[in-house]
Protein backbone atom coordinates (compact mmCIF):
# COMPACT_ATOMS: atom_id res chain seq x y z
CA UNK A 1 0.00 0.00 0.00
CA UNK A 2 1.31 3.22 -0.78
CA UNK A 3 1.73 5.75 1.88
CA UNK A 4 -0.59 8.06 0.93
CA UNK A 5 -3.59 5.35 0.51
CA UNK A 6 -2.59 4.28 4.74
CA UNK A 7 -2.69 8.24 5.59
CA UNK A 8 -6.15 8.46 3.98
CA UNK A 9 -7.55 5.44 5.52
CA UNK A 10 -6.23 6.38 8.95
CA UNK A 11 -7.66 10.08 8.70
CA UNK A 12 -10.72 9.56 7.31
CA UNK A 13 -11.41 6.61 10.12
CA UNK A 14 -10.78 8.95 12.48
CA UNK A 15 -13.17 11.78 11.28
CA UNK A 16 -15.86 9.01 11.33
CA UNK A 17 -14.54 8.12 14.81
CA UNK A 18 -15.30 12.14 15.58
CA UNK A 19 -18.58 12.01 13.83
CA UNK A 20 -20.19 8.74 15.27
CA UNK A 21 -20.09 9.46 18.78
CA UNK A 22 -21.46 12.71 19.18
CA UNK A 23 -25.03 12.13 19.94
CA UNK A 24 -24.83 9.44 22.45
CA UNK A 25 -26.90 9.57 25.50
CA UNK A 26 -24.70 9.66 29.07
CA UNK A 27 -26.39 6.83 30.29
CA UNK A 28 -24.19 4.48 27.40
CA UNK A 29 -21.22 6.33 28.23
CA UNK A 30 -19.89 3.42 30.59
CA UNK A 31 -21.12 0.99 28.35
CA UNK A 32 -19.95 2.89 25.14
CA UNK A 33 -15.63 3.71 26.66
CA UNK A 34 -16.10 -0.16 27.55
CA UNK A 35 -16.90 -1.16 24.23
CA UNK A 36 -14.44 1.53 22.30
CA UNK A 37 -12.02 -0.18 25.04
CA UNK A 38 -12.59 -3.52 23.41
CA UNK A 39 -11.96 -1.83 19.57
CA UNK A 40 -9.12 -0.95 20.47
CA UNK A 41 -8.01 -4.86 21.23
CA UNK A 42 -7.91 -4.63 17.31
CA UNK A 43 -3.95 -4.50 18.12
CA UNK A 44 -4.36 -8.27 18.60
CA UNK A 45 -4.18 -8.84 15.07
CA UNK A 46 -0.63 -6.64 15.16
CA UNK A 47 0.33 -8.99 17.71
CA UNK A 48 -0.69 -12.00 15.68
CA UNK A 49 1.28 -11.05 12.63
CA UNK A 50 4.52 -10.26 14.60
CA UNK A 51 4.06 -13.63 16.75
CA UNK A 52 3.42 -15.52 13.32
CA UNK A 53 6.39 -14.14 12.11
CA UNK A 54 8.83 -15.00 15.14
CA UNK A 55 11.53 -16.94 14.09
CA UNK A 56 13.26 -17.81 17.48
CA UNK A 57 12.46 -18.23 21.06
CA UNK A 58 12.65 -14.84 22.48
CA UNK A 59 10.92 -13.08 19.49
CA UNK A 60 8.23 -16.08 19.87
CA UNK A 61 7.66 -15.15 23.89
CA UNK A 62 7.86 -10.96 23.04
CA UNK A 63 5.14 -11.84 20.56
CA UNK A 64 3.23 -14.07 22.92
CA UNK A 65 3.33 -11.13 25.53
CA UNK A 66 1.24 -8.75 22.72
CA UNK A 67 -0.90 -11.82 21.95
CA UNK A 68 -2.22 -12.37 25.40
CA UNK A 69 -2.48 -9.03 26.57
CA UNK A 70 -4.72 -7.89 23.06
CA UNK A 71 -6.77 -11.38 23.73
CA UNK A 72 -7.89 -10.31 27.48
CA UNK A 73 -8.50 -6.51 25.87
CA UNK A 74 -10.77 -7.95 23.21
CA UNK A 75 -12.85 -10.63 25.22
CA UNK A 76 -12.80 -8.92 28.44
CA UNK A 77 -13.68 -5.80 27.11
CA UNK A 78 -17.06 -7.29 24.71
CA UNK A 79 -18.07 -9.57 27.34
CA UNK A 80 -18.02 -6.89 30.25
CA UNK A 81 -19.97 -4.28 28.01
CA UNK A 82 -22.04 -7.50 26.96
CA UNK A 83 -23.30 -7.63 30.37
CA UNK A 84 -23.69 -4.41 31.05
CA UNK A 85 -26.06 -3.91 27.83
CA UNK A 86 -27.82 -7.00 29.05
CA UNK A 87 -29.06 -5.49 32.11
CA UNK A 88 -30.71 -2.03 29.78
CA UNK A 89 -32.51 -4.91 28.07
CA UNK A 90 -34.14 -7.32 30.78
CA UNK A 91 -35.11 -3.83 32.38
CA UNK A 92 -36.89 -2.79 29.28
CA UNK A 93 -38.69 -5.70 28.61
CA UNK A 94 -39.38 -6.23 32.34
CA UNK A 95 -40.84 -2.75 32.93
CA UNK A 96 -39.80 -2.91 36.48
CA UNK A 97 -41.41 -6.14 37.58
CA UNK B 1 -5.67 -16.64 1.51
CA UNK B 2 -3.56 -13.55 -0.54
CA UNK B 3 -3.16 -10.40 0.61
CA UNK B 4 -6.40 -8.76 -1.24
CA UNK B 5 -8.90 -11.72 0.43
CA UNK B 6 -7.67 -10.82 3.86
CA UNK B 7 -7.52 -6.77 3.07
CA UNK B 8 -11.47 -7.26 1.61
CA UNK B 9 -11.92 -9.31 5.63
CA UNK B 10 -10.69 -6.23 7.31
CA UNK B 11 -12.80 -3.56 5.12
CA UNK B 12 -15.80 -6.02 6.07
CA UNK B 13 -13.70 -5.91 10.06
CA UNK B 14 -14.18 -1.95 9.50
CA UNK B 15 -17.54 -1.53 8.35
CA UNK B 16 -18.74 -3.89 11.31
CA UNK B 17 -16.59 -1.11 13.97
CA UNK B 18 -18.66 1.50 12.44
CA UNK B 19 -21.75 -0.03 12.18
CA UNK B 20 -20.98 -0.80 15.74
CA UNK B 21 -20.59 2.78 17.55
CA UNK B 22 -23.43 3.47 15.18
CA UNK B 23 -25.80 1.17 17.13
CA UNK B 24 -24.13 2.00 20.39
CA UNK B 25 -25.77 5.65 20.44
CA UNK B 26 -28.92 3.94 21.60
CA UNK B 27 -29.90 1.87 24.47
CA UNK B 28 -32.65 -0.03 22.04
CA UNK B 29 -29.56 -1.03 19.70
CA UNK B 30 -26.16 -0.69 22.48
CA UNK B 31 -26.08 -4.72 22.63
CA UNK B 32 -26.53 -5.56 18.88
CA UNK B 33 -23.90 -2.34 18.63
CA UNK B 34 -21.36 -4.69 20.70
CA UNK B 35 -22.27 -7.98 19.16
CA UNK B 36 -21.35 -6.37 15.57
CA UNK B 37 -18.01 -5.18 16.93
CA UNK B 38 -17.65 -8.86 17.68
CA UNK B 39 -18.44 -10.23 14.77
CA UNK B 40 -15.94 -7.65 13.03
CA UNK B 41 -13.20 -8.16 15.11
CA UNK B 42 -13.77 -12.58 14.78
CA UNK B 43 -13.54 -11.32 11.32
CA UNK B 44 -10.59 -9.96 11.47
CA UNK B 45 -9.08 -12.42 13.90
CA UNK B 46 -9.71 -15.29 11.68
CA UNK B 47 -8.43 -13.42 8.18
CA UNK B 48 -5.25 -12.82 10.40
CA UNK B 49 -4.23 -16.24 11.28
CA UNK B 50 -4.01 -16.96 7.12
CA UNK B 51 -1.88 -14.25 6.35
CA UNK B 52 1.16 -14.77 4.49
CA UNK B 53 3.36 -13.85 7.04
CA UNK B 54 2.15 -16.38 9.54
CA UNK B 55 4.84 -19.10 9.53
CA UNK B 56 3.19 -22.73 10.05
CA UNK B 57 5.15 -23.35 12.98
CA UNK B 58 3.71 -20.87 15.49
CA UNK B 59 0.39 -22.00 14.44
CA UNK B 60 -0.04 -23.88 17.64
CA UNK B 61 1.56 -21.82 20.10
CA UNK B 62 -0.59 -18.85 18.61
CA UNK B 63 -4.41 -21.10 19.48
CA UNK B 64 -2.63 -21.64 22.91
CA UNK B 65 -1.81 -18.36 23.86
CA UNK B 66 -5.39 -16.71 22.37
CA UNK B 67 -6.84 -20.18 24.18
CA UNK B 68 -5.70 -19.07 27.34
CA UNK B 69 -5.94 -15.07 26.89
CA UNK B 70 -10.16 -15.56 26.01
CA UNK B 71 -10.23 -17.94 28.76
CA UNK B 72 -8.76 -15.77 31.18
CA UNK B 73 -10.40 -12.34 29.84
CA UNK B 74 -14.29 -14.52 29.55
CA UNK B 75 -13.85 -15.67 33.17
CA UNK B 76 -12.86 -12.25 34.59
CA UNK B 77 -15.48 -10.27 32.69
CA UNK B 78 -17.97 -12.61 34.02
CA UNK B 79 -17.41 -12.77 37.45
CA UNK B 80 -16.73 -9.16 38.20
CA UNK B 81 -18.78 -7.24 40.13
CA UNK B 82 -20.72 -4.31 38.31
CA UNK B 83 -19.44 -1.59 40.63
CA UNK B 84 -15.42 -2.43 39.69
CA UNK B 85 -16.89 -1.95 36.00
CA UNK B 86 -14.43 1.32 35.61
CA UNK B 87 -11.10 -0.77 37.44
CA UNK B 88 -11.56 -3.69 34.72
CA UNK B 89 -11.71 -1.36 32.04
CA UNK B 90 -8.49 0.78 33.32
CA UNK B 91 -7.23 -2.70 33.21
CA UNK B 92 -7.97 -4.06 29.88
CA UNK B 93 -6.70 -0.47 28.34
CA UNK B 94 -3.57 -0.43 30.22
CA UNK B 95 -3.32 -4.11 28.72
CA UNK B 96 -4.66 -3.06 25.09
CA UNK B 97 -1.75 -0.34 25.95
CA UNK B 98 1.08 -3.05 26.82
CA UNK B 99 0.03 -4.86 23.73
CA UNK B 100 1.09 -2.31 21.63
CA UNK B 101 4.08 -1.24 22.49
CA UNK B 102 5.32 -4.70 22.82
CA UNK B 103 4.28 -5.18 18.95
CA UNK B 104 6.09 -1.47 18.55
CA UNK B 105 9.21 -3.46 20.17
CA UNK B 106 8.80 -6.52 18.18
CA UNK B 107 9.35 -4.69 15.27
CA UNK B 108 11.94 -2.83 16.51
CA UNK B 109 13.84 -5.54 17.30
CA UNK B 110 13.15 -7.88 14.14
CA UNK B 111 14.03 -4.54 12.53
CA UNK B 112 17.44 -4.21 13.98
CA UNK B 113 18.16 -8.00 13.81
CA UNK B 114 17.60 -7.50 9.78
CA UNK B 115 19.79 -4.45 9.83
CA UNK B 116 17.29 -3.08 7.49
CA UNK B 117 16.94 0.74 7.76
CA UNK B 118 13.36 1.04 8.40
CA UNK B 119 12.37 4.75 6.59
CA UNK B 120 11.22 7.44 8.25
CA UNK B 121 7.78 7.03 8.25
CA UNK B 122 8.20 3.28 9.70
CA UNK B 123 10.64 4.74 12.74
CA UNK B 124 8.08 7.65 13.46
CA UNK B 125 5.15 5.38 13.78
CA UNK B 126 6.88 2.80 15.67
CA UNK B 127 8.62 4.90 18.32
CA UNK B 128 5.23 7.37 18.60
CA UNK B 129 3.69 3.92 19.64
CA UNK B 130 5.84 2.59 21.37
CA UNK B 131 6.23 5.75 23.85
CA UNK B 132 2.35 6.31 23.59
CA UNK B 133 1.24 2.23 24.27
CA UNK B 134 3.86 2.52 27.18
CA UNK B 135 2.00 5.64 28.89
CA UNK B 136 -1.40 4.06 28.27
CA UNK B 137 -0.23 1.12 29.84
CA UNK B 138 1.22 1.94 33.03
CA UNK B 139 -1.47 5.14 33.45
CA UNK B 140 -3.97 2.83 33.54
CA UNK B 141 -2.71 0.61 35.68
CA UNK B 142 -2.06 3.98 38.32
CA UNK B 143 -5.77 4.78 37.50
CA UNK B 144 -6.69 1.06 38.28
CA UNK B 145 -4.49 1.17 41.59
CA UNK B 146 -6.48 4.19 42.74
CA UNK B 147 -9.89 3.21 41.71
CA UNK B 148 -9.19 0.10 43.57
CA UNK B 149 -8.49 2.10 46.47
CA UNK B 150 -4.25 0.02 46.43
CA UNK B 151 -3.14 3.54 46.61
CA UNK B 152 -4.76 6.81 47.69
CA UNK B 153 -7.76 8.33 45.96
CA UNK B 154 -6.35 11.99 46.82
CA UNK B 155 -3.49 13.58 44.46
CA UNK B 156 0.07 12.59 45.04
CA UNK B 157 2.49 15.07 44.61
CA UNK B 158 5.91 15.91 45.19
CA UNK B 159 7.88 19.08 45.25
CA UNK B 160 8.38 19.90 41.54
CA UNK B 161 6.65 17.52 40.24
CA UNK B 162 6.08 19.53 37.31
CA UNK B 163 9.22 19.80 36.41
CA UNK B 164 10.48 16.32 37.32
CA UNK B 165 7.17 15.48 34.26
CA UNK B 166 8.23 18.50 32.28
CA UNK B 167 12.45 17.00 32.21
CA UNK B 168 10.86 13.29 31.68
CA UNK B 169 9.22 14.86 29.12
CA UNK B 170 11.70 16.14 27.60
CA UNK B 171 13.80 12.76 28.00
CA UNK B 172 11.03 11.02 26.22
CA UNK B 173 11.53 13.30 23.10
CA UNK B 174 15.16 13.34 22.90
CA UNK B 175 15.44 9.45 22.65
CA UNK B 176 12.55 9.30 20.46
CA UNK B 177 15.10 11.97 18.06
CA UNK B 178 18.06 10.30 18.81
CA UNK B 179 16.07 6.85 16.83
CA UNK B 180 14.24 8.89 14.26
CA UNK B 181 16.72 11.96 13.41
CA UNK B 182 20.16 11.01 14.62
CA UNK B 183 20.33 7.03 13.53
CA UNK B 184 20.80 6.25 17.03
CA UNK B 185 18.17 3.07 16.41
CA UNK B 186 20.30 1.15 19.10
CA UNK B 187 18.16 -1.51 21.58
CA UNK B 188 19.70 0.03 24.55
CA UNK B 189 17.96 3.76 23.44
CA UNK B 190 15.37 2.03 22.36
CA UNK B 191 14.32 0.62 26.15
CA UNK B 192 15.10 3.53 27.95
CA UNK B 193 12.88 4.78 25.69
CA UNK B 194 9.92 2.21 26.59
CA UNK B 195 11.16 3.10 30.14
CA UNK B 196 11.00 6.72 30.22
CA UNK B 197 7.45 6.22 28.70
CA UNK B 198 6.07 3.97 31.32
CA UNK B 199 7.85 6.52 34.49
CA UNK B 200 5.53 9.31 32.53
CA UNK B 201 2.53 7.58 32.47
CA UNK B 202 2.83 6.73 36.11
CA UNK B 203 4.33 10.61 36.82
CA UNK B 204 1.74 11.90 34.82
CA UNK B 205 -1.51 10.38 36.56
CA UNK B 206 -0.63 10.00 40.13
CA UNK B 207 -1.13 13.95 40.55
CA UNK B 208 -4.59 13.34 39.55
CA UNK B 209 -7.07 13.27 41.90
CA UNK B 210 -8.97 9.51 42.54
CA UNK B 211 -12.57 11.71 41.24
CA UNK B 212 -11.34 12.17 37.81
CA UNK B 213 -10.30 8.71 37.15
CA UNK B 214 -12.90 8.03 34.64
CA UNK B 215 -11.74 11.10 32.47
CA UNK B 216 -8.28 9.66 32.85
CA UNK B 217 -9.24 6.22 32.04
CA UNK B 218 -10.97 7.44 28.63
CA UNK B 219 -8.35 9.58 28.02
CA UNK B 220 -6.20 6.96 28.13
CA UNK B 221 -8.96 4.47 26.34
CA UNK B 222 -8.15 7.43 23.49
CA UNK B 223 -4.35 7.24 23.91
CA UNK B 224 -4.55 3.14 23.07
CA UNK B 225 -6.39 4.08 20.05
CA UNK B 226 -4.20 6.43 18.93
CA UNK B 227 -1.40 3.74 19.67
CA UNK B 228 -3.19 0.94 17.69
CA UNK B 229 -3.58 3.14 14.57
CA UNK B 230 -0.11 4.04 14.39
CA UNK B 231 1.05 0.49 15.22
CA UNK B 232 -1.48 0.39 11.49
CA UNK B 233 1.54 1.98 9.81
CA UNK B 234 4.21 0.07 11.31
CA UNK B 235 2.79 -3.26 10.20
CA UNK B 236 0.52 -1.82 6.93
CA UNK B 237 -2.27 -3.05 8.18
CA UNK B 238 -6.02 -1.46 8.27
CA UNK B 239 -7.87 -3.15 10.71
CA UNK B 240 -5.60 -1.28 13.19
CA UNK B 241 -5.44 1.69 11.19
CA UNK B 242 -9.17 2.13 11.29
CA UNK B 243 -9.72 0.51 14.34
CA UNK B 244 -7.17 2.20 16.28
CA UNK B 245 -8.07 5.42 14.48
CA UNK B 246 -12.17 5.01 15.25
CA UNK B 247 -11.48 4.43 19.00
CA UNK B 248 -8.62 7.15 18.86
CA UNK B 249 -11.05 9.98 17.38
CA UNK B 250 -14.15 8.51 19.54
CA UNK B 251 -12.20 8.18 23.19
CA UNK B 252 -11.15 11.75 22.70
CA UNK B 253 -15.04 13.10 21.81
CA UNK B 254 -16.21 10.91 24.63
CA UNK B 255 -13.64 12.48 27.22
CA UNK B 256 -14.81 15.79 26.54
CA UNK B 257 -18.06 15.17 26.82
CA UNK B 258 -17.14 13.64 30.45
CA UNK B 259 -15.53 17.19 31.03
CA UNK B 260 -18.61 19.10 29.99
CA UNK B 261 -20.39 17.10 32.04
CA UNK B 262 -18.24 17.88 35.54
CA UNK B 263 -18.01 21.54 33.98
CA UNK B 264 -14.52 21.58 33.90
CA UNK B 265 -11.80 21.58 30.93
CA UNK B 266 -9.60 18.74 29.92
CA UNK B 267 -6.64 20.81 30.97
CA UNK B 268 -8.09 21.68 34.19
CA UNK B 269 -8.28 17.64 34.79
CA UNK B 270 -4.58 16.84 33.95
CA UNK B 271 -3.03 19.32 35.42
CA UNK B 272 -5.41 21.26 38.10
CA UNK B 273 -5.27 18.84 40.53
CA UNK B 274 -8.37 18.85 42.39
CA UNK B 275 -7.83 18.26 46.00
CA UNK B 276 -4.59 19.57 46.31
CA UNK B 277 -6.47 22.97 48.34
CA UNK B 278 -8.51 20.66 50.71
CA UNK B 279 -9.00 23.89 52.88
CA UNK B 280 -11.35 26.35 51.49
CA UNK B 281 -13.03 29.22 52.88
CA UNK B 282 -16.23 27.98 52.92
CA UNK B 283 -15.11 25.66 55.92
CA UNK B 284 -15.21 28.50 58.57
CA UNK B 285 -19.38 28.83 58.24
CA UNK B 286 -18.91 24.84 59.41
CA UNK B 287 -17.44 25.28 62.44
CA UNK B 288 -18.61 24.44 65.66
CA UNK B 289 -21.50 22.91 64.13
CA UNK B 290 -22.56 19.64 64.51
CA UNK B 291 -24.43 16.95 62.26
CA UNK B 292 -27.92 15.72 63.39
CA UNK B 293 -27.92 11.64 63.84
CA UNK B 294 -30.66 9.91 63.00
CA UNK B 295 -31.50 6.20 63.64
CA UNK B 296 -32.94 4.28 60.76
CA UNK B 297 -36.20 4.19 62.35
CA UNK B 298 -36.38 7.61 62.22
CA UNK B 299 -35.32 8.01 58.79
CA UNK B 300 -38.25 5.40 58.30
CA UNK B 301 -40.79 7.58 60.04
CA UNK B 302 -39.82 10.49 58.31
CA UNK B 303 -40.18 9.23 54.68
CA UNK B 304 -43.76 7.70 55.44
CA UNK B 305 -44.87 11.01 56.49
CA UNK B 306 -43.70 12.43 53.23
CA UNK B 307 -45.84 12.90 49.66
CA UNK B 308 -42.93 12.74 47.88
CA UNK B 309 -38.71 11.36 48.36
CA UNK B 310 -36.07 11.82 45.90
CA UNK B 311 -33.28 8.89 45.97
CA UNK B 312 -29.70 10.23 45.32
CA UNK B 313 -27.39 6.88 45.09
CA UNK B 314 -24.21 7.29 45.09
CA UNK B 315 -21.26 5.32 45.19
CA UNK B 316 -21.21 4.50 48.72
CA UNK B 317 -24.33 2.99 47.72
CA UNK B 318 -22.56 1.28 45.19
CA UNK B 319 -19.89 0.09 47.05
CA UNK B 320 -22.03 -1.50 49.54
CA UNK B 321 -24.24 -3.27 46.71
CA UNK B 322 -26.88 -1.97 48.27
CA UNK B 323 -29.12 -1.11 44.84
CA UNK B 324 -30.97 -4.08 45.32
CA UNK B 325 -32.13 -3.20 49.00
CA UNK B 326 -33.10 0.57 47.43
CA UNK B 327 -35.33 -1.05 44.74
CA UNK B 328 -36.92 -2.85 47.51
CA UNK B 329 -37.43 0.11 49.60
CA UNK B 330 -38.27 2.36 46.99
CA UNK B 331 -41.13 -0.39 46.02
CA UNK B 332 -42.52 -0.08 49.98
CA UNK B 333 -42.83 3.50 49.46
CA UNK B 334 -44.61 3.64 46.58
CA UNK B 335 -47.42 1.20 47.53
CA UNK B 336 -48.41 3.85 50.22
CA UNK B 337 -48.73 6.17 47.73
CA UNK B 338 -45.38 8.15 48.13
CA UNK B 339 -43.80 9.46 44.94
CA UNK B 340 -40.65 8.23 44.71
CA UNK B 341 -38.05 9.56 41.89
CA UNK B 342 -34.45 8.89 41.31
CA UNK B 343 -32.01 11.58 40.75
CA UNK B 344 -28.60 10.41 39.11
CA UNK B 345 -25.88 12.70 38.64
CA UNK B 346 -24.16 12.97 35.19
CA UNK B 347 -20.54 11.48 37.42
CA UNK B 348 -22.51 9.26 40.23
CA UNK B 349 -20.58 6.46 40.60
CA UNK B 350 -17.02 6.12 39.26
CA UNK B 351 -17.80 6.86 35.63
CA UNK B 352 -20.65 8.47 34.03
CA UNK B 353 -23.35 6.33 33.17
CA UNK B 354 -22.48 3.92 35.40
CA UNK B 355 -24.67 4.82 38.23
CA UNK B 356 -27.83 3.63 35.65
CA UNK B 357 -26.01 0.31 34.88
CA UNK B 358 -26.14 -0.08 38.45
CA UNK B 359 -29.49 0.53 38.56
CA UNK B 360 -30.12 -1.44 35.58
CA UNK B 361 -28.96 -4.20 37.30
CA UNK B 362 -31.95 -4.08 40.28
CA UNK B 363 -34.35 -3.04 37.85
CA UNK B 364 -35.23 0.26 38.39
CA UNK B 365 -37.24 1.18 36.10
CA UNK B 366 -36.11 3.92 33.54
CA UNK B 367 -39.57 6.20 33.98
CA UNK B 368 -38.21 6.99 37.51
CA UNK B 369 -34.53 8.07 36.63
CA UNK B 370 -34.26 11.51 36.33
CA UNK B 371 -30.88 12.95 35.10
CA UNK B 372 -29.61 16.75 36.63
CA UNK B 373 -31.76 19.09 34.54
CA UNK B 374 -35.06 17.66 35.04
CA UNK B 375 -34.96 16.97 38.75
CA UNK B 376 -33.18 19.83 40.00
CA UNK B 377 -35.84 22.03 39.31
CA UNK B 378 -38.12 19.56 41.41
CA UNK B 379 -36.04 19.81 44.45
CA UNK B 380 -37.80 22.56 45.91
CA UNK B 381 -41.39 20.92 45.83
CA UNK B 382 -39.53 17.51 47.47
CA UNK B 383 -40.44 16.53 51.48
CA UNK B 384 -37.56 14.32 51.47
CA UNK B 385 -34.21 13.38 49.60
CA UNK B 386 -32.66 10.17 50.28
CA UNK B 387 -28.90 10.62 49.98
CA UNK B 388 -27.32 7.17 49.73
CA UNK B 389 -23.49 7.54 49.78
CA UNK B 390 -23.09 10.37 47.59
CA UNK B 391 -20.74 13.15 48.93
CA UNK B 392 -19.46 15.97 46.39
CA UNK B 393 -22.39 16.28 44.07
CA UNK B 394 -24.51 17.36 46.87
CA UNK B 395 -21.89 19.51 47.88
CA UNK B 396 -23.67 23.39 47.68
CA UNK B 397 -20.35 24.50 48.09
CA UNK B 398 -20.07 23.50 44.45
CA UNK B 399 -22.53 26.55 43.77
CA UNK B 400 -20.84 29.45 45.35
CA UNK B 401 -17.36 28.99 46.88
CA UNK B 402 -14.89 29.72 44.94
CA UNK B 403 -12.04 28.27 47.11
CA UNK B 404 -13.67 25.38 46.98
CA UNK B 405 -11.63 22.82 44.41
CA UNK B 406 -15.17 21.57 43.06
CA UNK B 407 -16.35 24.89 42.48
CA UNK B 408 -18.56 25.15 39.28
CA UNK B 409 -19.50 21.55 38.88
CA UNK B 410 -23.36 20.99 38.25
CA UNK B 411 -24.76 19.53 41.92
CA UNK B 412 -28.12 18.77 42.67
CA UNK B 413 -29.77 20.95 44.42
CA UNK B 414 -31.02 18.51 47.34
CA UNK B 415 -30.55 21.31 50.30
CA UNK B 416 -33.53 22.89 48.53
CA UNK B 417 -35.72 20.12 49.59
CA UNK B 418 -37.47 20.11 53.09
CA UNK B 419 -35.70 17.70 54.25
CA UNK B 420 -32.50 15.94 53.32
CA UNK B 421 -31.55 12.65 54.66
CA UNK B 422 -27.78 11.88 53.93
CA UNK B 423 -26.80 7.79 54.45
CA UNK B 424 -22.88 7.99 54.67
CA UNK B 425 -20.07 5.78 56.48
CA UNK B 426 -18.80 8.61 58.40
CA UNK B 427 -18.36 12.16 58.36
CA UNK B 428 -15.17 11.47 56.32
CA UNK B 429 -14.83 13.91 53.06
CA UNK B 430 -15.76 12.55 49.56
CA UNK B 431 -13.38 11.12 46.84
CA UNK B 432 -12.51 14.88 45.69
CA UNK B 433 -11.41 15.40 49.43
CA UNK B 434 -13.48 18.37 50.56
CA UNK B 435 -16.23 19.11 53.46
CA UNK B 436 -19.51 19.22 52.44
CA UNK B 437 -21.56 21.96 54.66
CA UNK B 438 -24.71 20.35 53.65
CA UNK B 439 -24.35 18.13 56.48
CA UNK B 440 -24.46 20.50 59.25
CA UNK B 441 -27.42 22.13 57.32
CA UNK B 442 -30.77 22.51 59.39
CA UNK B 443 -33.31 20.70 57.46
CA UNK B 444 -29.90 17.90 57.26
CA UNK B 445 -29.83 14.70 59.00
CA UNK B 446 -27.86 11.59 58.85
CA UNK B 447 -28.03 8.46 58.79
CA UNK B 448 -24.75 6.67 59.79
CA UNK B 449 -23.90 3.21 58.83
CA UNK B 450 -23.11 1.20 55.83
CA UNK B 451 -25.66 1.85 52.88
CA UNK B 452 -26.77 -1.99 52.76
CA UNK B 453 -27.23 -2.51 55.83
CA UNK B 454 -28.94 1.28 56.47
CA UNK B 455 -31.48 0.89 53.57
CA UNK B 456 -32.38 -2.70 54.71
CA UNK B 457 -33.31 -1.58 58.10
CA UNK B 458 -35.08 1.55 56.91
CA UNK B 459 -36.63 -1.08 54.28
CA UNK B 460 -38.01 -3.66 57.60
CA UNK B 461 -39.35 -0.65 59.86
CA UNK B 462 -41.39 0.47 56.87
CA UNK B 463 -43.18 -2.57 57.05
CA UNK B 464 -44.83 -1.48 60.50
CA UNK B 465 -46.35 1.11 58.58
Amino acid sequence: MSLIAVVTVFVLAVFVGLEVIAKVPQTLHTPLMSATNAIHGVILVGGLLVMGSADSTGMQALGAAAVLFGTLNVVGGFVITDRMLEMFKTKRRGGGK
Amino acid sequence: MNQATIDFAYLATAVCFILSLKLMNSPLTARKGNWTAMIGMAIAIVATMFSPGIRAENLGLIAAVVAIGSIGGYFSAKKIEMTAVPQMVAVLNGLGGGAVALVALFEFLHGSQQGVQPDMVQSVTTVLSAIIGSMSFSGSMIAFAKLQELLPGRPLTFKGQQVFNFLLLVVVLALALAIVAFGQATVPIFVGLLIASLVLGVSGVTPIGGADMPVVISLLNSFTGCAAGLAGFVLMNTALLIGGGLVGASGLILTLLMCTAMNRTLGNVIFGGVGNVVTSSGNSALAGKQPKSYSCEDAAILMTNSNSVVIVPGYGMAVAQAQHQVKEMAGKLMAMGIDVKYAVHPVAGRMPGHMNVLLAEADVPYEQLYELEQINPLFAETDVVLVIGANDVVNPAARYDKGSPIFGMPILDVDKAKTVIVMKRSMGAGFAGVDNELFVMDNCVMVFGNAKSSVAKISTALDQY
